[in-house]
């Protein structure tokens, strides 16, 4: 925890806090069918989104698959512009265009959720190729699901990044399961951070990514080795408290192997080690916790008085001008 | 004017490119030292060095998806994929990111990036090596498709392409790189994407074509003029998206009759939408049906030099389509 002071934890905390309590509102609006299509929660991963995002600094990049919300709260997208796409309003972050699956902002560098599996990877190395060519030091974390490590994206991807020593840290969120397939049921090696090996990339190894200290600390050292010297692959060990998307009827899951994991929760696990850390904190996270309630609420009530798209915003933008 | 070849018109409009802006690059398979497979960047790996003329794995998918990668953070991708044919790998990437990115990002983003393929047949290139791939991608908005029949175009329409804020396939008739030469204006010049060119004026029928079917509808009708005194209009449709619906429109209103002419395979091919264009919008000026001449209705171009004959249009034959639409 070196270097890590109160405020700097405390906010960790808020955002972990706000990414849990944006969600369960949007499975809320989801059953009340405001929010409609498809919905894939990050509960359970929230220590693993916060931690690595933490570990950038403005200038890194951040792109990822569909499970989108939680990273995007933790690089500061507004939670309004957030929810107001998640409703499909005018005043979200794509004008209702893209929804829950395709959060992104130019100006954070946070270049986006995507909705084909692996079809990021290489878009993250294009984006590294760009920090090379103009020789800037910027890193891209690139996330996805441990079901993208066997699409054919992610061989091309990696190989690519390190014949030409692009500055990516590859991070694979194994939370267990590509949608209801168990990691060793679609993979041959198991332990993904080792495939770094058959690329001649450096192996990062895992992390708990249950952890939020952890995590930051081991996405620091990679971003630290990945500008420096080239592509990183590594593993955040995490799991995700609710199915793949809403409906998910988790028959592939027992309900004791849910609960193991819910007890290591890494919002009370993290309440606790600053409780430990800090006499008298626990007022404190209370009161970032009832804040973060008020927050959901303004965005909720901004989200549902926003506009809904026209046909003319159907029609507009095909083409750059 | 100098004349030159439309694979030198390419290369030179590649070139003056990556002089003009720093943000260009190329990148694609042997398109360093070797100079590309037809030989199209020829030159310019020596002049501007690999970082500029990358050499990329044999991996298709991710030339087109680092160009979409590099463009989206403000560089200017020129991707080369060998034969038009290896595109399919990419196709998720330059339909599902590329031509998305602008509507879907809430205008955040927008690709910048040019992919050229050399397209066609009649090189004996068997299946996989002479495909014409133009219609799966005028099916998507948010693409721009464009193809050249002559190396004025090429060099302008190139320089157009690389400067366009929008991703373009730039499909280039590689049975003509050679064989087709022509004057090449001196000097800076572009050719605005979108419009279509009037290659011969006529005012008995109207032919409808791009690439090398273009070039050849041409000689047809340079043929029929001289043999039977038909006067036929060619249109070089050169854009194939965003469609110039106005030029398709304009010719029929003058001449009543229209013939489309490609060698990608006919049904759903692009003549069925030039078609129904004129079905559409031009019903009343007609005097004929709209008539199509295009490859027939078979899995790819096979090898076999007979076959190749019967697959592909040819002056020959599109001469005696002009005359039955003119006899019509």
């Amino acid at each position: 925890m070196a270097g890590l002071n109160k405020t700097t934890l405390l906010d960790w905390y808020r955002q972990m806090v706000l990414i849990r309590r944006f969600e369960e509102k949007c499975a809320e609006l989801y059953q009340q069918g405001k929010i409609g299509g498809f919905l894939h929660l990050y509960i359970g991963q929230e220590a693993t989104g916060v931690g690595s995002v933490a570990a950038l600094r403005p200038q890194d990049h951040a792109i990822t698959a569909y499970r989108d919300h939680g990273l995007a709260l933790a690089r500061g997208l507004d939670p309004k512009a957030i929810m107001a796409e998640m409703l499909g309003k005018r005043t979200g972050v794509s004008g209702g265009k893209g929804g829950s699956m395709h959060l992104a902002s130019r100006e954070l560098n946070f270049w986006g959720g995507y909705g084909i599996v692996g079809g990021h990877l290489p878009l993250a190395a294009g984006i590294a190729l760009k920090a090379k060519y103009n020789e800037e030091d910027e890193v891209v974390l690139c996330y996805m699901g441990d079901g993208a490590t066997n699409i054919g994206y992610f061989h091309e991807s990696l190989n690519l990044s390190a014949v030409w020593d692009l500055p990516v840290i590859w991070l694979v969120e194994n939370n267990g399961y590509g949608m209801g397939t168990a990691v060793d049921r679609a993979s041959g090696q198991v332990e993904l951070h080792k495939r770094a090996v058959g690329y001649g990339m450096k192996d990062g190894g895992r992390v708990d990514g249950m952890d939020v200290i952890a995590v930051y600390e081991a996405i620091s050292d990679a971003a630290r080795y990945a500008s420096k010297n080239g592509p990183v692959l590594m593993e955040s060990m995490t799991y995700r408290f609710q199915g793949h998307s809403m409906g998910d009827p988790e028959r592939y899951r027992s309900k004791e192997e849910v609960q193991r994991y819910a007890a290591g929760d890494p919002i009370g696990k993290f309440r606790q080690t600053l409780v430990e850390k800090y006499k008298d904190v626990a007022g404190e996270l209370d009161k970032i916790e009832d804040a973060v309630v008020a927050t959901v609420a303004e965005a909720v009530e901004y989200a549902e008085n926003s506009p809904a798209p026209t046909y003319e915003d159907l029609v507009a933008h095909v083409y750059a001008d | 004017m100098p004349v030159m070849t439309l694979i030198e018109a390419v290369t030179q409009a590649m070139d003056e490119e990556l002089a003009r802006d720093p943000r260009v690059f190329i990148v694609g398979e042997d398109v360093g030292a070797r100079g590309g497979v037809f030989r199209a960047t020829m030159g310019l790996h020596a002049k501007y060095g690999s970082e500029r003329v990358v050499d990329s794995p044999l991996a298709e998918l991710s030339i087109v998806a680092i160009g979409i990668g590099a463009a989206l953070a403000d560089l200017r991708p020129i991707c080369e994929i060998q034969f038009a044919d290896f595109i399919h790998p990419a196709f998720n990437q330059i339909v599902n990111e590329a031509a998305k990115m602008y509507y879907r990002s809430g205008e955040q983003w927008n690709v910048p990036m040019v992919i050229r393929a050399p397209y066609g047949g009649g090189i004996s290139g068997a299946l996989y090596h002479s495909q014409s791939v133009e219609a799966f991608f005028t099916h998507v908005p948010g693409l721009k498709v464009v193809i050249p029949s002559t190396p004025q175009d090429a060099k302008g329409l190139l320089k157009s392409a690389v400067r366009d804020p929008n991703p373009v396939l730039f499909f280039e008739p590689k049975k003509g790189y050679r064989a087709i030469k022509g004057d090449v204006p001196e000097g800076e010049y572009t050719i605005p994407i979108g419009p279509a060119r009037v290659a011969r004026s006529g005012r008995d029928l109207s032919v409808f074509a791009y690439g090398m079917m273009a070039h050849y509808t041409t000689i047809a009708a340079e043929k029929v003029a001289r043999e039977d005194g038909i006067d036929a209009e060619v249109i070089d449709l050169r854009t194939l998206l965003p469609v110039d619906k106005g030029a398709i429109l304009e010719s029929v209103k003058k001449t009543g009759k229209a013939l489309v002419v490609h060698e990608d395979t006919f049904t759903m091919g692009y003549g069925a939408e030039v078609a129904a264009i004129i079905a559409d919008e031009g019903f009343n000026y007609m005097d004929a049906p709209v008539k199509r001449l295009a490859g027939p209705d078979v899995p790819a171009m096979p090898y076999s030099h007979s076959m190749q004959e019967f697959f592909m249009p040819n002056p020959d034959k599109i001469a005696a389509a002009i005359r039955d639409l003119a006899a019509y």
